[in-house]
C-alpha cells in the first residue's frame, strides 16, 4: 500500500510519484475517468499496475493517495 | 576523440575487468553510455543504490545532507549540530552559503553550534542536555528565529526523543524549534538527508504564518527553490528575475530566513534550480497550497534565455515583453565573453562527477564556451535525475552512477579529458595526474556561477584553469627538450 502523489504534468499527463522511493511514473491507462467515478486499476507507462479506491468526483489535483499494488 | 556508443559500453567492460566477479557484476549496472534518445532510466541505469563495501565512493552522509545542504544556508536559525563535536566542526562554513547580515547577531550559519556529546551522555541520553542548550542559546541569541536540532549518528542508536524535547522547548522560547532525524547511517547518501530536512520544514516550518493574513501578495511573487546562493549564485539570479518585473518573495535555502519560508505560499510560483535536494517540498507547496513549480536552469546564456522565457510564459506579456528585453540586453555582453573565451576553449573536452544536479545543468555552460562533455556522472542522483540527463548529453558519452575512485580515475587515463570538473576529494588526484581541474561543488573559492553575471565568472575560471602556464611544467626540462633543441646546443 504506497503512498502516492497523483499530479497532472505540463505535458497534461498523469503523473504517478511514490514519494519515499523517489520514482516517478506516468499513468498509461485508468480505469475510471469521468465525473461519477475517477479511479479504479490504473497501469503505468512500467507495466506495473496499481488500485486506487475510486472517488465519487474527479479530485483537485496534486493529491496524495495510498493505492494498492495489483 | 569523441567515442560512440559500442566504444564507450567496451571501455566500461575493460575497467570492470579488475573487480572480482559480483562486484563488477553490480558496478556494471551503475554504468552506460548515453542514447538521447530514451526517455526512460529505470531500464539502463541503476542509481541511488548502497555502495559497495571495500570501493572508494565520493558520497556523504543524511547529516551532510540536511545540515550541510538544506538546513545549513538558512541564515536565521540556530543548527545544533547534536551529538560529537566532529560532524558540525568539519562541516562548518566549507560551502561559502553566502548571506547578508551580521555574524552572531542576526545570522548564524559560520558558527558550529554543538551538543558535544561525551561518553556519559551516550549512556544516560542526551535529552536534558539539549533543552538546557536551546534555552542558552535564546538567551546568547536574542535575534535568531528558530533552532534546528541536526541528529548525528548517536541520537538515532541511543534512541533520544529529540521530537518531544523541540516541543517542548519551542514552547518555552516561543521561536520555532525543528528536530531533524537526519543520523548519519540512514539511507545510501546524501540525498536521504535532502529527504528528512525537506520533511522536517514540511512539518514544523512551512505553516507557522498560515493564519496571519498580513502579507500583502502581488500576482508577480515567486519563490526561488533549490538555490544555495554558493559564492551568491542566488543573487545573481534573483537580480534577473526582478528585472523581469517580478518579485521574489523567499530564497529557499541560500541566504533564506524563516520568516521568508512562511510566507512562500503566497507565490504565485515556485521555481526549483536544484531538482534533486527541493523538489521534495515543492511538490507538497503544490499539493497543499495550489502552487505550481517549474525547473529552471540558469547557467550558460543559452540556458538562461531558455529560462527567462519558459518562466515569463507563465505570467502577462508585460513579463514576457520584460523577459525579452532583458535577454536582449545582455545578449551582446554574452557575446563579447563568448567572443573572448571560446577561441581559448574551443574543443576542450570535460568529464563531470558532481552531486545531483551540476552534471547535467551546466552542460549548456560549456557548450556555449564551444566545449564538449564527454562524460558526466552524479554522486546521489536519482532515476528520474537520470532521465532528465540523457536528452541534455551527446550521443556516446560515459554516464558513470557513484563512481568509485578507480573507476574515475580509470576513465580520465583513458579517455584524457581536458578539464575535469568534480569535488575536492578529487581535485588533488587528478592535479597529480597533470589534468586542469574545477571544483564544482562550491566554485572553487570562486562564483557565483548562475546568471548571466555569473556566466561571466565562469567562463574567465574556465581559462584560467586550462591555460593556466603551469600544465606546461609537468615534464622536466630534460624530458621536454626536442631533438632540435639538443642539437642547437651541441
Amino acid at each position: 500500500m504506497p503512498n502516492v502523489m497523483l499530479r497532472n504534468n505540463a505535458a497534461g499527463q498523469l503523473v504517478f510519484y511514490v514519494t519515499k522511493k523517489d520514482h516517478e511514473e506516468t499513468v498509461v491507462a485508468l480505469e475510471h475517468a469521468g465525473p461519477g467515478a475517477w479511479g479504479g486499476e490504473m497501469e503505468l507507462a512500467d507495466g506495473s499496475r496499481f488500485y486506487l479506491e475510486p472517488f465519487d468526483q474527479p479530485p483537485k489535483l496534486p493529491l496524495t493517495v495510498r493505492v494498492k499494488r495489483l | 576523440m569523441t567515442m560512440n556508443r559500442q566504444e564507450t559500453e567496451q571501455l566500461i567492460q575493460e575497467v570492470l575487468e579488475v573487480y572480482p566477479e559480483a562486484t563488477g557484476k553490480q558496478r556494471a549496472k551503475h554504468l552506460m553510455a548515453n542514447d538521447p534518445s530514451l526517455e526512460k532510466s529505470n531500464k539502463c541505469i541503476v542509481a541511488n543504490k548502497k555502495a559497495l563495501p571495500g570501493v572508494m565512493t565520493a558520497r556523504g552522509c543524511a547529516y551532510a545532507g540536511a545540515k550541510g545542504v538544506v538546513w545549513g544556508p538558512v541564515k536565521d536559525v540556530l543548527n545544533i549540530s547534536h551529538g560529537p563535536v566532529g560532524c558540525g566542526q568539519f562541516s562548518r562554513a566549507g560551502r561559502r552559503n553566502y548571506v547578508t547580515g551580521h555574524s552572531g547577531v542576526n545570522v548564524f550559519n559560520d558558527i558550529n553550534f554543538t551538543s558535544d556529546f561525551q561518553e556519559k551522555d551516550v549512556v544516560f541520553g542526551g535529552d536534558k542536555k539539549l533543552a538546557k542548550i536551546i534555552s542558552e542559546l535564546d538567551t546568547l541569541f536574542p535575534l535568531a528565529k528558530g533552532v534546528t536540532i541536526q541528529s548525528e549518528c548517536p541520537i538515532g542508536l541511543i534512541g533520544d526523543d529529540i521530537e518531544a524535547v523541540a516541543k517542548k522547548s519551542a514552547r518555552d522560547i516561543g521561536k520555532v524549534v525543528v528536530p531533524v532525524r537526519c543520523e548519519g547511517f540512514r539511507g545510501v547518501s546524501q540525498s536521504l538527508g535532502h529527504h528528512v530536512a525537506n520533511d522536517s520544514l514540511r512539518d514544523w516550518v512551512l505553516h507557522g504564518r498560515d493564519d496571519d493574513p498580513g502579507f500583502e501578495a502581488t500576482p508577480y511573487d515567486v519563490a526561488i527553490t533549490g538555490d544555495y546562493n554558493i559564492g551568491g549564485d542566488a543573487w545573481s539570479s534573483r537580480v534577473l528575475l526582478e528585472e523581469m518585473g517580478l518579485r521574489v518573495i523567499a530564497q529557499w535555502s541560500g541566504d533564506g530566513s524563516i520568516p521568508e519560508m512562511q510566507i512562500t505560499r503566497h507565490a504565485k510560483l515556485n521555481l526549483l534550480h536544484c531538482y534533486r535536494s527541493m523538489n521534495y517540498i515543492s511538490r507538497h507547496m503544490e499539493e497543499k497550497y495550489g502552487m505550481p513549480w517549474m525547473e529552471y536552469n540558469f547557467f550558460g546564456p543559452t540556458k538562461i534565455a531558455e529560462s527567462l522565457r519558459k518562466i515569463a510564459a507563465f505570467f502577462d506579456g508585460a513579463i514576457q515583453e520584460n523577459a525579452e528585453r532583458v535577454i536582449a540586453k545582455y545578449q551582446p555582453i554574452m557575446d563579447a565573453i563568448i567572443a573572448k573565451y571560446r577561441p581559448r576553449l574551443e574543443g576542450k573536452r570535460v568529464m563531470l562527477f558532481v552531486g545531483g544536479l551540476r552534471p547535467r545543468h551546466v552542460i549548456g555552460a560549456y557548450e556555449d564556451l564551444g566545449m564538449e562533455v564527454i562524460g558526466a556522472g552524479y554522486e546521489f542522483a536519482h532515476n528520474d535525475d537520470y532521465d532528465r540527463t540523457f536528452k541534455e548529453l551527446q550521443d556516446g558519452a560515459l554516464i558513470y552512477d557513484d563512481a568509485t575512485s578507480f573507476e574515475l580515475e580509470s576513465f580520465v587515463e583513458r579517455l584524457k579529458p581536458d578539464l575535469i570538473g568534480s569535488g575536492i576529494k578529487e581535485k588533488y588526484v587528478f592535479h597529480k595526474m597533470g589534468i586542469p581541474f574545477r571544483q564544482m561543488h562550491s566554485w572553487d573559492y570562486s562564483g557565483p556561477y548562475h546568471g548571466y553575471d555569473g556566466f561571466a565568472i565562469f567562463a574567465r575560471d574556465m581559462d584560467m584553469t586550462l591555460n593556466n602556464p603551469c600544465w606546461q611544467k609537468l615534464k622536466a626540462p630534460w624530458q621536454r627538450a626536442s631533438a632540435e633543441t639538443i642539437q642547437a646546443a651541441a
